[in-house]
């Protein structure tokens, strides 16, 4: 079921390797901030904070297994929204991650060899539904999974706020 | 089926579930700790007037308590008023409860075959009381505040089974660690992992509540151990088993090294290394016997002049216990500092934050790079009798060679 709406263009950023945990992500420091654009600010701020001066609108970041171990923080899928990333690619999520990124709107795609595919700077076409990453630049195939259609549904909805808002938008506003 | 089969089965209405299934289940309980006001936000925004049952959410205090900013102070206020306006009667302020996974279980929140999710990754802990309990984020825990279910994944489970005594001084953080460093942070991503066995069995809730709190720094989506009321089926399938014998396989005390729960390393390895600060405390080992081993090492004993030595009970009641029963006064002789019961340096946001090239030994559950403060600061991860004992050396050690000395200071 691939259409144009599931296919997502931009350039890597970065490549990271395995177990980038959300303390990395997104500092415990800053969690008492509750604005989720301002999470933005603080994204890889202790161990790689050039990340996030070289992210343009639309850029992808790659890495290897277990990206997000950690904390329940969305902050940590939040500052990475905020900050223009286009779609995280990985060679696998931690749990809680991965489902904050969907549920932001954040297109989290597991792919076991991108970051062995990818270098900063590539442009890359990513098939959601298709499941299927093109490295343009080095005109590769690179495999992934397809994302499952709920997970679709909700990115296309901008996340799990907006998908519920519509769908209770017959409720009288909160008092 | 197993244990996780089990309970998602009953709270999605279906007689059966398979690994890799989607389920909507319903949800029994839903806590969230300061990061309610994240939540409470994405419930406004979504737009419905009342949240789907007042009952059954909960909200405890204590990643930042008490307020060490206005800005929390702020948040704390924001969450305070909505508690009032929805109904909301679980709710633990300040001064009235502790850590969350730890006030949850103190008040019998979570029974056995509960599903319970939290806004905390290490709501994995409540696998202790045979409820299938994961964590998850602020924005979800809002449609689960909305819609009172929640999909899942139905996970396939990893079964460990331990047997044997454990050695002098050697305790289930030790035991966990050992399977984290032997399975890897992500070796049990997206599983539910089972534990059973003569040495689970024969091991206090307290101590079983260690072992499903850090499971979750293996990537595990819920853990269990045994509970009278509800167990797996005989017939369950597993993905894995793993046996451990506590006898061969666990003879002395495993640290975590920086930056990852998963570098461990039995303490004999480790060489030299002198710490800075102590850490006794959080949701993983600041409960009763935690405190009752530190202060059994500390009695008559001082806190190395090099080394500073911060104990966090996880509760006021812990914190009452504790007091009573003289451990804290013992702690405090021996030149420890009691901080209120909260989350503190293990977060890393107040109370005992590190410095540039400090290092640190810790009763926590993370030693991630900036964890506990600067960045260039390091984390050792141990039991609370590896903390006690290295803040009394001034060094990370084993308890044996503190205890063995009749001079304070080895």
């Amino acid at each position: 079921m691939s259409d144009a709406s599931s296919i997502l263009c931009g350039r890597v950023a970065a490549v990271l390797g395995p177990n980038i945990d959300t303390d990395i992500i997104y500092p415990g420091r800053y969690l008492n901030i509750t604005d989720r654009e301002k999470t933005a600010e603080h994204l890889f701020e202790l161990a790689y904070p050039e990340i996030r001066s070289k992210l343009r609108p639309g850029d992808f970041i790659v890495a290897a297994a277990n990206f997000g171990c950690g904390s329940s923080r969305e902050q940590a899928a939040a500052a990475l929204k905020f900050s223009g990333c286009g779609a995280v690619i990985a060679a696998s999520f931690a749990r809680i991650f991965y489902r904050n990124a969907i549920n932001l709107g954040l297109p989290a795609i597991v792919s076991p060899s991108a970051h062995l595919e990818c270098s900063e700077g590539d442009e890359l076409e990513i098939d959601l539904a298709g499941g299927l990453i093109r490295n343009l630049s080095r005109n590769l195939s690179i495999a992934a999974a397809p994302l499952d259609p709920r997970a679709i549904e909700l990115i296309r909805s901008g996340g799990l706020i907006p998908y519920l808002k519509a769908k209770y938008a017959s409720a009288p506003a909160a008092g | 089926m197993t244990l996780a089969e089990k309970i998602l089965a009953r709270a999605s209405g279906r007689s059966r579930v398979a690994p890799d299934e989607i389920v909507v289940a319903d949800v029994d309980l839903a806590m969230s700790h300061e990061n309610a006001d994240l939540v409470r936000k994405a419930f406004l925004e979504i737009g419905v007037p009342r949240v789907w049952d007042p009952e059954k959410i909960v909200i405890i205090f204590d990643h930042r308590i008490p307020a060490e900013s206005e800005k929390t102070a702020a948040t704390h206020k924001a969450v305070r008023e909505f508690v009032r306006q929805q109904g909301i009667r679980h709710f633990y302020d300040v001064g009235r409860g502790g850590i969350c996974h730890q006030v949850l279980a103190e008040n019998g929140h979570v029974q056995p075959g509960m599903v319970v999710v939290g806004t905390d990754s290490h709501t994995t802990t409540h696998g202790a009381f045979g409820a299938f309990a994961t964590g998850i984020g602020a924005t979800e825990m809002a449609g689960v505040w909305v819609e009172g279910r929640l999909w899942f994944k139905v996970p396939s489970t990893l079964r460990i089974e331990v047997e044997g005594e454990f050695a002098p001084w050697v305790s289930a953080k030790d035991l966990i660690l050992y399977i984290i460093g032997r399975l890897g942070a992500a070796g049990a991503d997206y599983r539910a992992v089972e534990f059973d066995g003569s040495a689970i069995r024969r091991m206090t809730i307290a101590s079983r509540m260690v072992l499903c709190n850090l499971s979750m720094e293996m990537g595990a989506k819920v853990a269990f151990t045994p509970v009278m009321e509800i167990a797996p089926d005989a017939d369950a399938r597993y993905e894995r088993v793993l046996h451990i014998n506590l006898d061969y396989d666990l003879p002395e005390p495993q640290i975590a090294c920086p930056h990852s729960v998963d570098h461990v390393r039995p303490v004999s390895a480790l060489g030299e290394i002198p710490v800075h600060q102590a850490v006794l405390g959080s949701c993983t080992n600041g409960r009763l016997e935690d405190l009752e081993i530190a202060a059994s090492i500390l009695r008559g004993r001082r806190v190395h002049p090099q080394t500073r030595l911060i104990v966090i009970p996880a509760s006021q009641r812990v914190c009452l216990d504790a007091m009573r029963l003289g451990y804290l006064e013992t702690l405090i002789e021996a030149g420890a500092i009691v901080n209120p019961p909260g989350c503190g340096p293990c977060v890393g946001v107040h109370q005992g934050i590190l410095a540039a090239g400090e290092v640190c030994i810790s009763s926590t559950n993370r030693n991630f790079i900036g964890r506990m403060g600067s960045k260039d600061s390091f984390v050792y991860l141990s039991s609370p009798a590896v903390v006690a004992a290295s803040a009394v050396a001034g060094r990370i050690v084993h308890p044996e060679i503190v205890m063995a000395k009749e001079d304070a200071h080895v």
